[in-house]
């Protein structure tokens, strides 16, 4: 896997509300350029949700977010997304494109690529998942690993500086999330900087860098993964561990 | 015997029928195609902008929208092209001079159409699912650029079965038009025969009429059900190379 040109990310104090509801309740994490962190926690802790304030698919209501060292919230949050590639759980391709459509829409609008230049760009990304056989299918005759496949080449296509992973694998047959796991893991094997919300313990124990624990709309904990899982120091996550694992 | 001879005297009389023909191709047609397609044209644009402003985050554009559509939709055909026909003639004659009714009727017919069309594009934009939005503003596109090349293109393909039929009843209600009176030249299907039945005292032109309305609506119905069928199951997957060459690696399973 090549190398990255990837930078730091740091979310500091973040909160947020919806009407009465506080999803976050100041949220500190900050990655490492070319590090990947896990962001583990029960249903509804907010962890999906801290990873669209980060990249503001929803505006924070106080904190602060940081690229490469820099604020970001003044940005242009449509530019901003260009250099934040995302990855959803339902993979959220374009059903009525092809898949290397679906890889090279950004690239022509966004990029200003020519057709046939975004069509090679999505090519050499779709050979990097494995899938450049498959540039002509649509999505629906895929199989879920594949769609999910195509879903991290189009986030790649954009030379994105941090990758977000929001469950990628939960909604996979059992029999497909290693292949999905082991492209992640060469990702960050490569030097992207990562945040991956995730349910997959082992990937979260020996892939990342560090791994923060949120439940109710706080980190509870945060450390290196063997601190973690062999020593936690709260009783909530001695209780999700024991209850995951 | 008397009852079939009286009704084919009425309805099948093949020389009233011959008399009509040429007519009905040479102005009533043309006349109709103009009306509903025109109006079709004018009516999708207008539904299209309908469904944006009853989608839009502003609660005014939605208001206006979704006044509009109960106000149009609520009312029978027939009152509003009068209304908009003999209300409005009179000063668009004065402001362009053209004294034909042909622009009120379709101003009125596209009017209802847009109201009907605008609910077909709405529910269909608003049954995709949202994650494909949060997908493609995820990857740096605008909200305007991510629906127009995501999210709209994929509920207009939904909704494409209740558009013809939307462009079915348009061609029916094209019809309501007699009503604002038409020269001679400017007379459409329904009208033609209408004309040529009074003249003649016999109803065969009206079946003419009927079966000049069918060559139009029973086709489109029919492409209606092959949309449907196509959206359903797909696209014939065209075999790729390597599947199609695996026959050969899978043995002998005859």
């Amino acid at each position: 896997m090549s190398e990255f040109v990837s930078g730091s990310l740091t979310a500091r104090n973040i909160h947020l509300s919806f009407g009465s509801n506080r999803v976050l309740r100041g949220i500190d994490l900050h990655v490492e350029k070319g590090s990947t962190a896990s962001v583990i926690g029960p249903s509804g802790s907010g962890k999906s949700t801290l990873l669209r304030v980060m990249n503001r698919l929803i505006e924070p209501d106080q904190g602060d977010i940081l690229l490469d060292g820099r604020s970001v919230l003044k940005d242009n949050p449509d530019e901003l997304r260009r250099r934040i590639g995302m990855v959803f759980q339902q993979f959220n391709l374009f059903p009525h494109k092809t898949v290397a459509e679906n890889v090279s829409l950004a690239l022509r609008k966004l990029r200003g690529m020519s057709k046939e230049q975004a069509r090679d760009e999505a090519l050499a990304q779709l050979e990097l998942v494995g899938l450049k056989h498959k540039a002509d299918s649509r999505p629906a005759n895929l199989s879920g690993g594949q769609q999910q496949r195509v879903a991290i080449a189009r986030a790649l296509a954009m030379k994105p500086e941090v990758m977000f992973f929001d469950e990628a694998t939960s909604a996979l047959d059992p029999e497909l999330v290693k292949g999905v796991l082991a492209l992640m893991a060469d990702l960050a094997k490569g030097g992207m900087t990562m945040v991956v919300v995730t349910h997959e313990m082992g990937f979260s124990r020996n892939v990342s860098d560090s791994v923060t624990f949120m439940d109710a709309g706080v980190v509870v904990e945060t450390g290196p993964p063997e601190q973690l899982f062999t020593a936690p120091r709260t009783e909530r996550l001695k209780g999700f561990l024991s209850d995951v694992l | 015997m008397d009852i079939f001879k009286l009704l084919s005297d009425t309805f099948l009389d093949w020389k009233a029928i011959g008399e009509v023909l040429p007519k009905m191709f040479a102005v009533g047609l043309p006349n109709t195609l103009v009306l509903a397609v025109t109006s079709g044209v004018i009516g999708t644009v207008l539904g299209m902008v309908l469904a944006l402003m009853g989608i839009s985050r502003n609660a005014a554009a939605r208001w206006i929208a979704r006044i509009y559509t109960d106000v149009l939709r609520g009312l029978p055909p027939i009152l509003t092209i009068l209304v908009i026909g003999l209300g409005f003639g009179p000063i668009f004659r004065q402001v362009t001079g053209s004294s034909s009714p042909y622009p009120m009727a379709i101003a009125a017919l596209s009017l209802m159409s847009a109201a009907y069309i605008g609910e077909i594009f709405r529910s269909g934009i608003q049954s995709v699912d949202k994650g494909q939005l949060e997908a493609t503003r995820a990857l740096g596109f605008g909200y305007g650029p991510a629906m127009r090349l995501v999210v709209v293109p994929q509920g207009v393909r939904r909704v494409l079965p209740a558009l013809v039929n939307q462009f079915i009843a348009l061609i029916k209600e094209s019809s309501l038009v007699f009503m604002l009176g038409l020269l001679a030249t400017e007379r459409e299907i329904f009208q033609i025969g209408k004309d040529a039945a009074s003249n003649s005292g016999n109803l065969s032109p009206y079946v003419a009429a009927a079966v000049f309305y069918l060559a139009l609506t029973v086709p489109l119905t029919h492409f209606v059900n092959w949309i449907d069928r196509r959206l359903r199951s797909g696209r014939p997957e065209k075999k790729e190379p390597d599947e199609a060459a695996a026959v050969v690696g899978k043995g002998a399973q005859a």
